[in-house]
């Protein structure tokens, strides 16, 4: 999605350990951050659901289980699209592994660590709970996901 | 987290409590394959009464136990599925292989019967 001329009206940004303890704490922050908006349960879920993803992915394919001297960015902005709407726009970057083929990627089922007992279905999540979702990486060196969702202000 | 185990009818009922991601889902499933080594179960029922959260995680690790389950003939049932889980089960086609009642007296009068 192109939310380059929309205007933010609120923006957070942190870097954190890629931890696989920190992926509670990075949906745990996303929910704080628009928890103020009076999302519904079920939209606070889905976008928890997808942060959980997004960093996940970046822990476990980015930095290959990662370490505390590794970092996951992640950030978020409210961008304003009406009076009573806006959209939520996430990004989860590392400077990772990349990912070599992204059509491989995004098919549902496939992974690269079926021996983890992963689902293969991150980003079949990510899709089906956001409203957009976009996926950058220069293998060898870094990966961006970008998610947009919209949610009507209560 | 935490886990709960009983035992029903040859079915190890699985109560997860708290959150099920990809930081605990080895935890999870370690204890669960423990759990049923030691029971005399055939078969599993995942509770989701008391799981507040869960991701694609704890897709794999259903569909870990399923595969497991099936080279003895066993079944995974799941009960208690709340709306946003529910919405997980669809997306995954989790569904499909895993059958998902209201509560878990329905999975046992099913079974009864026969159907």
């Amino acid at each position: 999605m192109n939310t380059e001329n929309m205007t933010t009206q609120n923006e957070m940004s942190i870097a954190f350990s890629a931890l696989s303890s920190n992926e509670s704490f990075a949906r745990t922050v996303i929910a704080a951050f628009i928890a103020p908006l009076n999302p519904t349960l079920s939209e606070l879920m889905e976008i928890k659901t997808a942060v959980s993803e997004a960093v996940t992915n970046a822990i476990v394919h980015g930095y290959e289980g990662g370490g505390y001297n590794m970092f996951v960015c992640m950030g978020c902005r409210k961008l304003h699209t009406s009076d009573n709407t806006c959209i939520i726009e996430i990004e989860v970057a590392d400077a990772g592994v990349g990912i070599p083929n992204i059509s491989q990627a995004l098919e549902p089922l496939y992974t690269s660590k079926p021996e983890q007992e992963r689902s293969g279905m991150g980003f079949a999540v990510m899709e089906s709970f956001m409203d957009s979702v976009e996926v950058t990486s220069i293998p060898g060196s870094s990966t961006k996901i970008v998610m947009t969702k919209e949610l009507t202000l209560g | 987290m935490d886990i709960l185990f009983s035992e029903r009818n040859r079915h190890l009922i699985v109560t997860p409590v708290g959150e099920i991601d990809h930081h605990n889902s080895l935890t999870f499933r370690r204890s669960i394959e423990k759990a049923f080594a030691r029971s005399g179960a055939h078969n599993m029922i995942f509770d989701f009464s008391r799981v507040d959260f869960m991701d694609s995680s704890g897709i794999g690790l259903l569909i870990g136990r399923y595969r497991e389950l099936s080279k003895t003939g066993g079944k995974v049932y799941a009960a208690n599925v709340g709306k946003n889980i529910s919405k997980l089960f669809g997306v995954s086609g989790l569904a499909k292989i895993i059958p998902v009642f209201n509560s878990i007296d329905n999975i046992f009068e099913e079974i009864k019967g026969g159907k």
